[in-house]
């Protein structure tokens, strides 16, 4: 049955690549996402996409085709892969692994998988929509014939904004991984953070009108949005509070994962508040399209996303090749990534406060904000740099990092009681679980965990 | 850590003492996925047909136009207790009475296909209802059409599994897969459900 559903994406991924084909100027490049640009113009609809920008007449050509059918079919590659994982988590549990024992992570990652399910696939239906309107002269967004543009808004946001969530959940596993690990303590409240994860995935699914407030929604929607927005914080901070309490009393490593984890902390805490503000419809009308909502959501996917994607990288990447990442390169990248994010994205907020309006390209002098414009570009030079020595790290390291062993950091789940990197075969033997962390039971037999949970 | 052999059962029982461990069949929890999936997909385009009712800038009308299609839609309803039946009898052995059960649901998903070939082309023809007619015209056919195609899709895959059953190669072992199989059917039959409602009973 698998391999038919396989067979069965591959043929609309194929039909679509077809119809694209049939319409296109150079039938036969192979990479679809790259075509537009090679082509001669880049997709020129803007991210959002939002009508009537991509009706014919004001996106001729084939560029904003390309970039429906990459969505379309990189969309039914995600729904594939949450399929995948979904069947994984609930299917192949080790005899033992129940529900309430799994790894933090499967369970971030189940939740995230059945956000996919149901936020990636209003895309797709919005996208193929799209093609409708542009190959058979459909008219769903077609205001001319009565159709709206405020329904593209919708059904774009419907897939957008949960899709932030689907993007911070596993960062959110991350953590969870990594905070108790450097603290040497279990995570503090683990029913509560599954609840609160649980809890973040529905009510996500009901905020999305709030990137909206500015298109004159009925004071009903805008209170209802404003609430859920708000709402959606509760669960948020109780995660928050969580790692926290894991490491409150514990003896804390400061290697560079648990750095870029702390952090995260308090990065994702001030994008979550600047996201508070934002919540509020008043105070979105006037900064909405403003440098503050730049602020906030770089806040949100460099502060927050990208902070916990480099404490994995450390983390893990002894795992994976067999070799440590230097600690004294990890900790120059960590320091002067550090600094330049907080010169560039802290002070990006106040030139919006005072007016700036994104998706600008140049302004006239005087206005206040020329220094602060500078300072941010400087941060982001800094970045840059940091960025640089991460990559030099990675690199370096393959070759001349020191060998990492099974289990370098101490850890307590499975992944770290195989070989690194782990043969093909995963575990010579299935293993039988009778906690949350299985590793520790092992190492501690005097003093398990399961005589307690 | 006390080492089992690779199988899904212990030899020795984990300290929670239960007995066997059962897992849910990864082939039903991805079918249910990929149904969930679908079904975000399908309510878009059902919102997308009720925002716009009403709201086409020229006729034809759904009032002026449709007709409920009562015996096509029987027959799709009844594919899905004859697919249910099959998949029983093969789950008993019973390889012949499957197969022709099997056969039955694929006539009748077929004639449903007829029904709507049949309508869509009284619609073009007679009433010079395309997709690009208006509002009505392609919200109607994107909706019914994606069911259409959902509903193609599965004769096709009904097809396939009748060609290995009529070769011999779908016995009782084979029977939990076909079992997935037709919980998509399932699906396409509630599908049709919804859309009938928001079509032919709502939609006029």
């Amino acid at each position: 049955m698998r391999s038919l559903f396989i067979v069965l994406l591959a043929a609309l991924g194929v039909g679509a690549a077809a119809a694209a084909r049939a319409q296109a100027p150079y039938p036969d490049r192979p990479v679809r996402l790259i075509v537009p640009y090679i082509a001669g113009s880049a997709p020129d609809v803007g991210w959002w996409a939002y009508a009537p920008l991509t009706a014919r007449a004001f996106s001729p050509g084939s560029s904003s085709d390309y970039w429906t059918i990459a969505v379309l079919v990189s969309g039914f590659g995600s729904v594939a892969t949450a399929v995948n994982l979904i069947a994984t988590i609930l299917g192949m549990r080790c005899p033992g692994m129940t529900l309430g024992r799994m790894p933090l992570l499967a369970w971030l990652y189940l939740t995230m998988s059945g956000m996919a399910l149901i936020a990636i696939t209003p895309l797709s239906a919005a996208q193929l929509m799209l093609l409708v309107d542009r190959y058979l002269g459909g008219h769903f967004f077609d205001t001319q014939a009565g159709g709206s543009a405020t329904l593209w808004m919708h059904f774009f946001w419907i897939f957008g904004h949960p899709e932030v969530y689907i993007l911070i959940i596993p960062c959110f596993a991350f953590m969870s991984e990594i905070i108790p690990v450097f603290s040497r303590k279990p995570i503090f409240g683990y029913p509560v953070m599954v609840a609160a994860t649980v809890c973040i995935a529905f009510v996500s699914m009901s905020v999305w009108a709030h990137h909206m407030f500015t298109i004159g929604m009925s004071s009903y929607a805008n209170t209802f949005f404003v609430i859920t927005t708000m709402a959606v914080g509760v669960p948020t901070g109780i995660k928050i509070f969580n790692w926290l309490g894991t490491m409150w009393g514990g003896r804390i490593q400061f290697k560079t994962p648990m750095l870029f984890a702390i952090a995260f902390l308090f990065q994702f805490l001030i994008a979550g508040l600047t996201g508070i503000m934002l919540a509020a419809a008043p105070f979105d009308w006037q900064l909405s399209l403003s440098y503050f909502v730049v602020a906030h959501f770089h806040y949100v996917i460099v502060g927050g996303i990208l902070f916990a994607i480099f404490a994995a990288f450390y983390y893990w990447y002894p795992k994976v090749t067999g070799r440590m990442l230097s600690e004294r390169l990890g900790k120059l990248h960590f320091w002067l990534f550090v600094i330049g994010f907080h010169l560039t994205f802290d002070l990006m907020h106040v030139p919006g406060i005072l007016g700036m309006p994104r998706r600008i390209y140049t302004y006239e002098p005087g206005r206040g904000w020329d220094t602060l414009n500078l300072i941010v570009s400087i941060g982001a030079f800094i970045q840059g740099v940091a960025i640089l020595v991460f990559v030099v790290n990675l690199i370096v390291s393959y070759w001349k990092g020191a060998r990492a062993g099974k289990d370098p950091w101490d850890g307590w789940t499975l992944e770290w009681s195989v070989s690194s990197p782990p043969p093909a075969y995963n575990f010579a033997s299935v293993p039988t679980v009778a906690s949350r962390r299985p590793l520790w039971d092992e190492k501690h037999p005097e003093d398990p965990d399961s005589r307690y949970e | 850590m006390t080492a089992a052999p690779a199988l899904s059962i212990p030899v020795t029982p984990a300290s929670d003492a239960s007995p066997a461990w059962r897992l849910p069949d990864r082939g039903k929890v991805g079918m249910m996925c990929f149904i969930i999936a679908e079904s975000a997909i399908f309510t878009i385009f059902v919102v997308a047909y009720l925002f716009y009712l009403g709201k086409s800038l020229t006729g034809p009308t759904p009032g002026d136009v449709l007709e409920t299609p009562i015996f096509y839609t029987i027959c799709l309803l009844s594919s899905s207790v004859t697919i249910h039946l099959a998949v029983k009898r093969l789950a008993r052995g019973r390889s012949l009475s499957f197969l022709l059960l099997w056969l039955l649901t694929i006539v009748l998903g077929g004639l449903f296909m007829y029904g709507t070939a049949q309508e869509w082309h009284r619609l073009i023809y007679e009433h010079g209802l395309t997709i690009s007619t208006s509002l009505f015209g392609t919200t109607y056919y994107s909706l019914v059409g994606l069911h259409a195609f959902h509903v193609t899709v599965g004769l096709v895959m009904l097809a396939i599994v009748l060609l290995l059953g009529l070769t011999g190669r779908v016995r009782v072992a084979q029977s939990a897969r076909v079992d997935v199989l037709s919980m998509y059917w399932h699906f396409v039959d509630v599908v049709w459900v919804v859309v009938f409602t928001v079509v032919y009973i709502v939609g006029r």
